[in-house]
C-alpha cells in the first residue's frame, strides 16, 4: 500500500513533464459544486462538492450505482447536472458540449473506432483540431511511444488483445495533450495479472504527463495503488474524500472503513471517559480516542493492528482486550489471517506477517489485544450492513 | 413475420435507444422524422384518405356503395374467391416452406448457401418478370403441359384458370414463408431434440412437442405475411386468372380505371384494407397470447 | 441426394451458428431422402421460372413457344430499337435512382430520429412508416392516382419518384434501423470527447459503421422501384412510362418474344447488383 499520508496532490506537484515527454503539459483545477443529477425521484448525483487539484490523480471510488460514473459523465459533458456548477480552472463550464470541453476520456470497453486504424484512431481528435499532417504523425508517435505501442499504428483494434486496445484508448486520449483525463474503469473488462501491470503503466504515464487525472473504479486496491486522493462515493455523494492512508487509517465513516480494506468491526454503547470514549462491547469495555455523538458506536480496527495472545492475558495500560475464539486460518505466503469469533458470535479478522507469525490454532481460545489509539471511533450505521452483505 | 418483428423489434429499440441517448439534444432528432413523415402523409396517408372519402360520398353521401358490394352476389362471391385464394396460396407455401426451411438449418455450409440463393434470387427478381414467366410456362402448349404430355396426361388448360393462378402465386410468395421461417428455426437450439428424446420421446414426438411449438413464431410470420400479400395481389390473378374468376384487387381496377365508378372501387378497397388490417390484428392478438405462454 | 450426408458434417465456418447438428427428423434414411429429395423439388420450383425466360429471349421465331427451336438475338436488337422499350428502360432507371437517394435518406433520417428522439408517439409514427408494406396496391393505386390528377403528377417523373419513394421508405428504415441498433452509441461520446460535434461525429462515425444497412437499404429502395408496376399502371401516361408498365402492357397484348429480352436483362441487372453488394457487404463484414 502507498503511503501517501502527505496532503495533495503528489505527482502533481512533481515538475511538469520530468519524463521529457512531449505531451506533457499543465494540469486543469476542476471543481464540482453542489452537483446533482436527479431522474425523477431518484438521484443519481445528490450534491457533489469537490476540488481537483492540477495535475492530481483523483479517483472516483464506490460500489456500482453509487454515482460515481454519472459524475465523471457530467465532468466530461455526455451527462447534464440537473444543478450544481462544474468549473475548470475557474470557467463555468456545465454548457460546454462535450466536444468543447477539451478533455480526454478512456472508456471502460475502450470505445476505439472498428472502422480505423490504430493510427486513424489516435489521428481522429488532431484532424478535429486541424492539426497539419507533419505534426499528426509526429504526434501519434509519441503517443503510441508513451504507451509502448510503437509498432501498432496500422493495424485494425480488433487486431489486438483487450490490453493493447486500452492502450490505444489512452494513446488516442492524451494525443491532444488535455489537461485533464478522466478514466471510467478503464481496465475493468481485464485478468487481474494485466490489470496489476496496467496499473503501474497508467501511474507512470501520470507522471510522464501533469495531466490532471479523473479516474472511476470499484476496486479499492487500484485505488490505493493509483490516486493522489480518492473520493469514496456512496448512494450518490460522496463520503469522504482523502489521500489512500488518510482514509485507510482514519475512515470517517463507517462505510468508508468496510469499502476501503479489511477490518473488525466491535459495535457498542458508548460512553465518554476523559480524552476519549469507552465503549462496552461483550461485557467488556474497550477504549477508544475521540468522541462521537449519540449512544451507539462501532470501533473499526485494521487486521494488522490486532494481535493474539494467549487466553486469559490481561491488557496492559494502554490496550484493549478481547477474549476470542479461533475459527479458521488462511495462510497467504508473505502473511497469514486468522479468522476469529468473539462472545457475541460477531468475527474478527488479524493478519500476522510471516516472520511474527503466532503459533495458534484453529479452536483455541485465545485473547484479541490491540492498542487504545488503534482504534477507530465512529457512529454506528446499521445500513451500512446492507451494502456488504 | 419478418414485417410485425420488425415494427416490435424497433419499437422496443427505440425505447432503449432513449435510455442510453445522448443527453443533450433529447427532442431534437424527432425534426429528423419529419421529411418522411410528410412524405408519407401526402403520398400515403391523404390518397388512402380520399379513396376511404369516395367510398362514402361518390356518386352521393351515405353507405350505397357498401350497400352496392353486399348487395350483389358476383361481389360476395369475388370476396370468397379472393379469400379461398389467399388461403390456398398460405397453406401450399407453407407445407413446402416447412422442410425447406428446415432443411437449411441442418445442412452444411456449402448446401445453405445454395439453397439459400434459390430463395433470394427469386425474391429480387421482379414480380412482373416472374408472372410473365408463369404465363409462358402454363400456356396450353407450355412446358408444364410438355412434360405432363410425355406422361400420357394432360393436356390441362392452366393459364386462365384458379389453379393456375395458385401455381404461379404459390411460387412467387414463397421467399416470403422460407425467410421468416428460416430466421425463427436457426434460432432453435438444435440439442433441445436430444435432450426430448432423452427424457423418452419417439424422435416424431420430439419434433412434434418441442421443435414445432418453437417455430410457431416463423409460421405465423410467414403465414401472415403471405396471406396478406395474397389477399391484395394483382398482377398475377390479372395475367394468369380467367376475367370471370377475377379477385377483389381486380375488380377495383375495373371498377375504377374501366367503369369510372370511384365510389364502388373506393368501398371495395376500405373492405380489403379492413381485411388486411383485421387479419394483422388477429395475428398481433394470437402471438401476444403465444408469447405469454412461451415467457410467462 | 447421398452428396448431403458428408456435407452436413463438413466443419462449421464462422458464417454459421455455432450450435446445431443431429437433426431430428432425417436420422432415418428414408426421412433424409426425402427431406433433400423435397428441397431439391422446390428448389427447382423457385429458380426454373425465373430462369425460364433467359432462353426464350434468344428464340429464332416470332412468338413465346418454349423451348426455342431457333436461336437469334433479334429481340434485343428489336428492344433497343424500339423508342417504346428503350424510353419506358430508362425512365425506370431514372426514377429508381431518383428513388434510392431520396429514399435512402428520408429513411436513414427517420431511422436515426426514431432511435434517439425522446418524444411521444414514435411507436405510432414508426408504424405509419411501415405500413406501406401492407397496404394492398390497388388500393394505394387508385388513391395516388385520384390525388396525382388533382396535383397534375400523372405521368410526370415526380409522381413515380414520391409514389416509389413512400412504398420503398419501410425497406430502407427496416435495416438501417436494425444496423443502428447494433450501433455502439459510446462511439459517439468517444467522438465527442475527442472533439466532434454532432454532424462530424455522425459524418466520421456513426455513418460509416452502419453503412452496410444504409447500402442495403439503398439497395432495396432501387429494387423496390424498378420492380413497382401496380401503382405505376395508374400514374403512368403514354409518354411516361417504366419498364415493367410496358411489359404489363406487352403481355396482355403482344406475343412479342422482346419481352423476354427486357424479362432477361432485367434479371442479369437485379442479381448482378444484389449479388455484388452481397458480395461487398460480406467481405467488409470479414475484413470488420
Amino acid at each position: 500500500m502507498p503511503s501517501s499520508t502527505t496532503p495533495a496532490p503528489l505527482s502533481g506537484a512533481a515538475p511538469r513533464g520530468r519524463g521529457g515527454n512531449r505531451l506533457a503539459g499543465r494540469g486543469a483545477r476542476i471543481e464540482l459544486i453542489d452537483l446533482s443529477k436527479r431522474y425523477g425521484d431518484f438521484a443519481a448525483v445528490d450534491e457533489v462538492s469537490l476540488v481537483v487539484e492540477p495535475g492530481e490523480f483523483m479517483t472516483l471510488l464506490g460500489p456500482s450505482g453509487s454515482g460515481k460514473t454519472t459524475t465523471l459523465n457530467i465532468v466530461a459533458g455526455f451527462v447534464g447536472p440537473t444543478s450544481g456548477s462544474l468549473k475548470v480552472d475557474g470557467a463555468a463550464i456545465e454548457s460546454t458540449p462535450a466536444h468543447k470541453r477539451d478533455m480526454g476520456v478512456v472508456f471502460q470497453h475502450y470505445a476505439l473506432f472498428p472502422h480505423l486504424t490504430v493510427a486513424e484512431n489516435i489521428a481522429y481528435p488532431l484532424k478535429r483540431r486541424g492539426i497539419p499532417k507533419a505534426r499528426r504523425a509526429e504526434l501519434i508517435g509519441t503517443a503510441l511511444d508513451t504507451v509502448h505501442l510503437g509498432e501498432y499504428g496500422h493495424r485494425y483494434p480488433r487486431e489486438l488483445s483487450g490490453g493493447q486496445q486500452q492502450r490505444v484508448a489512452v494513446a488516442r486520449a492524451i494525443v491532444y495533450s488535455p489537461r485533464v483525463l478522466l478514466m471510467d474503469e478503464p481496465l475493468g473488462a481485464l485478468d487481474k495479472k494485466l490489470r496489476d501491470w496496467l496499473q503501474l503503466e497508467i501511474k507512470r504515464i501520470h507522471a510522464q504527463l501533469g495531466t490532471t487525472f479523473v479516474y472511476v473504479t470499484h476496486d479499492q486496491e487500484e485505488a490505493l495503488v493509483l490516486s493522489d486522493r480518492i473520493a469514496v462515493f456512496n448512494h450518490g455523494r460522496i463520503e469522504q474524500v482523502g489521500p489512500a492512508g488518510e482514509l485507510y487509517e482514519r475512515p470517517g465513516t463507517l462505510f468508508v472503513a468496510k469499502f476501503l480494506g479489511e477490518s473488525t468491526v466491535l459495535r457498542g454503547d458508548t460512553t465518554r471517559d476523559g480524552d476519549g470514549s469507552a465503549v462496552g462491547v461483550c461485557a467488556r469495555t474497550l477504549r477508544a480516542p475521540g468522541h462521537i455523538e449519540g449512544p451507539r458506536a462501532a470501533i473499526i480496527v485494521r487486521p494488522e493492528r490486532l494481535a493474539v495472545r494467549p487466553a486469559g492475558d490481561r491488557p496492559e495500560p494502554g490496550w484493549n482486550a478481547l477474549p476470542a475464539t479461533v475459527a479458521g486460518e488462511i495462510y497467504l505466503g508473505s502473511s497469514r489471517k486468522l479468522e476469529l469469533t468473539l462472545p457475541d458470535g460477531s468475527p474478527a479478522l488479524v493478519r500476522e506477517q510471516a516472520g511474527a507469525l503466532s503459533d495458534v490454532r484453529k479452536g483455541d481460545e485465545v485473547t484479541l489485544t490491540w492498542r487504545v489509539e488503534d482504534s477507530v471511533l465512529l457512529p454506528d450505521d446499521p445500513d451500512v450492513e446492507a451494502v456488504f452483505t | 413475420m419478418v414485417l410485425l418483428d420488425e415494427l416490435s423489434g424497433t419499437a422496443r429499440s427505440a425505447t432503449k435507444g432513449r435510455a442510453a441517448a445522448r443527453e443533450p439534444g433529447g427532442r431534437r432528432p424527432a425534426l429528423l422524422i419529419l421529411p418522411a413523415l410528410i412524405a408519407l402523409a401526402v403520398f400515403f396517408l391523404y390518397p388512402l384518405a380520399v379513396v376511404a372519402w369516395s367510398a362514402f360520398t361518390d356518386p352521393a353521401p351515405g353507405l350505397g356503395n357498401f350497400t352496392w358490394f353486399f348487395g350483389e352476389p358476383g361481389n360476395l362471391r369475388t370476396l370468397t374467391r379472393t379469400f379461398t385464394t389467399a388461403l390456398w396460396v398460405t397453406l401450399i407455401s407453407l407445407v413446402l416452406s416447412y422442410p425447406y426451411a428446415y432443411a437449411m438449418t441442418v445442412a452444411g455450409p456449402r448446401v445453405r448457401g445454395v439453397l439459400t440463393m434459390l430463395v433470394l434470387l427469386p425474391f429480387w427478381t421482379s414480380l412482373m418478370v416472374r408472372t410473365f414467366a408463369w404465363v409462358i410456362l402454363l400456356q396450353d402448349t407450355g412446358v408444364i403441359n410438355q412434360i405432363l404430355g410425355a406422361f400420357g396426361l394432360g393436356p390441362f388448360s392452366l393459364i386462365r384458370t384458379q389453379t393456375g393462378v395458385i401455381i404461379g402465386m404459390v411460387q412467387l410468395l414463397m421467399p416470403f414463408m422460407v425467410l421468416p421461417l428460416y430466421a425463427v428455426m436457426s434460432g432453435i437450439d438444435q440439442r433441445l431434440l436430444p435432450a426430448a428424446r432423452s427424457l423418452g420421446a419417439r424422435p416424431a414426438t420430439a419434433f412434434a412437442t418441442v421443435y414445432m411449438p418453437l417455430s410457431l413464431p416463423g409460421v405465423s410470420a410467414g403465414c401472415l405475411t403471405v396471406f396478406i400479400s395474397a389477399l391484395g395481389f394483382y398482377i398475377t390473378p390479372a395475367l394468369l386468372g380467367s376475367p370471370t374468376d377475377a379477385m377483389i384487387s381486380q375488380q377495383i381496377f375495373t371498377q375504377v380505371n374501366g367503369l369510372l365508378k370511384w365510389g364502388r372501387g373506393g368501398a371495395m378497397g376500405v373492405v380489403l384494407l379492413g381485411l388486411t388490417l383485421a387479419m394483422i390484428a388477429l395475428l398481433a392478438v394470437s402471438l401476444r397470447r403465444a408469447g405469454r405462454r412461451v415467457n410467462g | 441426394m447421398s452428396t448431403s450426408a458428408p456435407l452436413r458434417q463438413a466443419p462449421e465456418t464462422s458464417m454459421s451458428t455455432p450450435r446445431r447438428r443431429t437433426p431430428a427428423v432425417g436420422t432415418s434414411r428414408l426421412g433424409r431422402g426425402l427431406l433433400w429429395g423435397l428441397c431439391g423439388i422446390v428448389g427447382l420450383w423457385l429458380i426454373v421460372p425465373v430462369l425460364v425466360v433467359i432462353p426464350l429471349s434468344f428464340t429464332g421465331k416470332p412468338s413465346l413457344k418454349f423451348p426455342p427451336d431457333s436461336w437469334s438475338t433479334r429481340w434485343y436488337a428489336n428492344f433497343f430499337a424500339d423508342t417504346a422499350w428503350t424510353s419506358a428502360l430508362w425512365t425506370s432507371v431514372e426514377v429508381a435512382l431518383l428513388v434510392t437517394v431520396v429514399a435512402t435518406a428520408l429513411g436513414t433520417a427517420a431511422a436515426l430520429g426514431l432511435t434517439r428522439a425522446r418524444v411521444r408517439g414514435l411507436g405510432a409514427a414508426q408504424g405509419a412508416m411501415l405500413a406501406p408494406m401492407i397496404v394492398p396496391g390497388v388500393v394505394l393505386a387508385i388513391g395516388t392516382y385520384s390525388v396525382f390528377l388533382k396535383l397534375q403528377l400523372v405521368g410526370t417523373l415526380a409522381g413515380f419518384v414520391m409514389a416509389h419513394t413512400v412504398l420503398a421508405l419501410p425497406f430502407v428504415m427496416i435495416p438501417v434501423t436494425a444496423s443502428l441498433r447494433g450501433f455502439d452509441r459510446r462511439l459517439e461520446n468517444a467522438a465527442a470527447s475527442l472533439g466532434a460535434g454532432s454532424w462530424t461525429t455522425f459524418r466520421s462515425v456513426t455513418l460509416p459503421l452502419v453503412a452496410p444497412g444504409v447500402a442495403s437499404g439503398a439497395l432495396f429502395a432501387f429494387v423496390t422501384s424498378f420492380d413497382e408496376v401496380v401503382v405505376s399502371l395508374f400514374i403512368q401516361s403514354p409518354y411516361l412510362q417504366t419498364l415493367p408498365v410496358k411489359m404489363y402492357a406487352s403481355v396482355t397484348r403482344e406475343t412479342d418474344p422482346t419481352i423476354a429480352a427486357a424479362a432477361t436483362m432485367i434479371i442479369v441487372l437485379t442479381t448482378t447488383l444484389v449479388f455484388t453488394a452481397t458480395f461487398f457487404v460480406a467481405r467488409r463484414n470479414r475484413a470488420q
